[in-house]
């Protein structure tokens, strides 16, 4: 009895690993299925797909609502510009090393004070103290160029293996969207497991009942703060590489109308699921770049997708898909 | 030496004194009953002894450590763990991830990362044999919230029973189950916990269930105990008949 019921439980990652690999495999051809301006797209929304799942570790997984989440975003972008500008690294991989330490120190501040609080006043806290960056990189311009932002040139592969810049402009995007990519399965990876972990459990069972997290011995404010690290984390890791493809950071990133554009990616796909945040993401980066190419009221044909969002799809895209899936089964 | 006594514990909520200058006593291996009327101060008690609330003078002691001060967390590695009245549980995982959260956090295995829980053999196998303890192990992969009102009782005990605590505070595990589910409850609780020599404390209104499943019985009245006997004790003492099991003069 026990003995089917523990096989019956027990999560088989490489078989899981097998289901998922024809995505995988798609995603590793497309620079060639399709042209250097598609791959860029796609490595843009893999990017955010990056900062979502972060984010959703908190919502989620945890029940806190950040609308601060531009705040670990942004220091990883400005974090990688600084060290163009004062210390004049080219390399990717000291990008990512130091854009994820200074993420680590301010999203650890951070969330020292932000989870001492919880549901609205934990939103507004993390708001807060985003505007709090975006107007100190507004202000002071001598230091971050203010509103004309920072300007980040494309950085050495693989510790100089790879020198970017004498590579063409599609050679260039396909080299940076593999790039991308690594981290991309890294993350989900990563991620995957993280909220498997009992340390995943225990956040979910802060986000069910803090009170009885609390005595079956959870110490919940502790592990508050550390999915609140983690989150800032990856979040952070999507700045960092984020900000050479654009080639530039400016404190848009930094404002809170940036957050709100990643709480919509998660709504989006679907918060109450793993893939909701990526699939959300990917869906809205396409929705948003062919809103911008194809009319001037692109606000409001996104306006007009949150409205329907919020009003028929609550699960987002994964539970539309999923109630789809149920149906064609009943129906065959 | 009993395993946890009260020295003048007191707490007040404004004009209302919750727990007025309480002496209680717990002894080891003991099943005992706290009852009384609404408001009397019984849930008030067990949530100064679990941590839940801070009380405003006196003091607790547990094996005779003063534990006045100790935070929830440190109570629960000492030994106390608690179900609640309405029923307290992790309502999206199932019955299974509630107690075996309680397993991992027992273990200290809470704060790994990069473990799969589920994965987790003997955990997984400890969780089947809690929930078989407490008649719920065809349940075992139903989120919470999809379970009776009689299996929520009895898994919020399940919860609390995984943490293997020396003290368990059940408060009103019976209520809001039927009066027909009522004896098969209390029939399961009671037999784990004896079986596991755990030392329970039951607040509980059914009188029934209380004269049939307790070795003592602590009265409250006002914040204060009124009586502290055996079942036999109770039965024949005039002023709890009058303050609470109801006589012509009472009502």
């Amino acid at each position: 009895m026990n003995s089917a019921n523990i096989a019956a439980r027990s999560l088989k990652p490489l078989r899981l690993l097998l289901a998922v690999s024809p995505i995988a495999v798609l995603l590793l051809c497309i620079p060639y299925l399709t042209n250097p301006y598609q791959t860029l797209i796609l490595a843009y929304g893999l990017i955010m797909a990056i900062a979502a799942l972060g984010f959703n570790l908190l919502l989620g997984y945890t029940g806190l609502l950040s609308f601060g989440h531009s705040a670990y975003f942004g220091v990883g972008a400005y974090a990688v510009a600084f060290m163009v500008k004062y210390l004049h690294v080219r390399s990717m991989e000291l990008f990512v090393l130091g854009g994820l330490l200074a993420t680590v120190l301010l999203t650890a501040l951070f969330g020292i004070i932000c989870v001492r609080y919880t549901r609205i006043f934990f939103s507004i806290l993390t708001m807060a103290l985003s505007q709090v960056l975006w107007s100190l990189a507004y202000k002071f311009f001598w230091v971050t160029g203010g509103t004309d932002g920072l300007r980040v040139p494309t950085p050495s592969l693989l510790a100089g293996m790879v020198d970017a810049t004498k590579l063409s402009y599609g050679g260039k995007v396909v080299t940076y969207y593999y790039y991308v990519l690594f981290f991309f399965f890294l993350s989900v990876g990563l991620m995957w497991i993280i909220v498997h972990s009992p340390f995943g459990t225990a956040l979910q069972a802060i986000r069910d009942n803090e009170t009885r997290a609390a005595f079956v011995g959870v110490r919940v404010q502790r592990f508050r703060w550390l999915a609140f690290l983690v989150s800032g984390i990856f979040t952070g890791l999507a700045g960092i590489l984020w900000v050479p493809l654009n080639g530039l950071t400016t404190p848009d990133i930094l404002v809170w109308t940036f957050s709100g554009r990643i709480v919509f990616f998660t709504v989006l796909g679907g918060f109450r699921s793993f893939v909701g945040p990526i699939l959300g993401a990917v869906v809205f980066n396409y929705l948003e770049t062919y809103a911008i190419s194809a009319t001037v009221y692109w606000q409001f044909v996104l306006g007009a997708v949150l409205v329907v969002l919020v009003l028929v799809m609550p699960t987002g895209l994964v539970g539309l898909l999923s109630r789809l899936a149920y149906a064609v089964r009943r129906a065959t | 030496m009993s395993l946890l006594r009260t020295e003048q514990l007191q707490k007040h909520f404004g004009e209302t004194r919750a727990v007025d200058n309480v002496n209680f006593v717990v002894e080891q291996g003991e099943v005992l009953s706290l009852i009384g009327s609404n408001g009397a101060g019984k849930t008030t008690l067990v949530n100064l002894i679990s941590g839940l609330l801070s009380p405003d003078s006196g003091k607790i002691f547990l094996q005779e450590q003063d534990i006045t001060s100790t935070g929830v967390y440190d109570r629960i590695k000492a030994g106390i763990a608690r179900s609640f009245q309405i029923v307290n549980l992790f309502d999206q995982l199932t019955a299974l991830d509630n107690v075996a959260l309680t397993i991992f956090s027992r273990q200290g295995k809470t704060q790994r990362l990069t473990a799969l829980a589920a994965n987790d053999r003997a955990v997984t196998d400890e969780a089947l044999t809690v929930l078989d303890a407490f008649g719920l192990q065809d349940r075992w992969n139903i989120p919470a919230i999809g379970l009776a009102q009689g299996e929520r009782k009895l898994l919020d005990v399940a919860v609390a029973y995984a943490l293997r605590p020396h003290l368990l505070f059940l408060d009103e595990p019976t209520s809001g189950v039927s009066t027909r589910d009522k004896g098969r409850v209390m029939d399961t609780i009671t037999s784990v916990v004896r079986s596991g020599h755990i030392t329970a404390v039951i607040i509980e209104h059914d009188m029934d269930v209380v004269f049939t499943y307790s070795d003592r019985i602590v009265v409250m009245h006002e914040g204060a105990i009124l009586a502290d006997g055996t079942p036999a004790d109770i039965r024949a003492n005039a002023a709890v008949a009058t303050t609470l099991l109801g006589t012509p003069t009472a009502e």
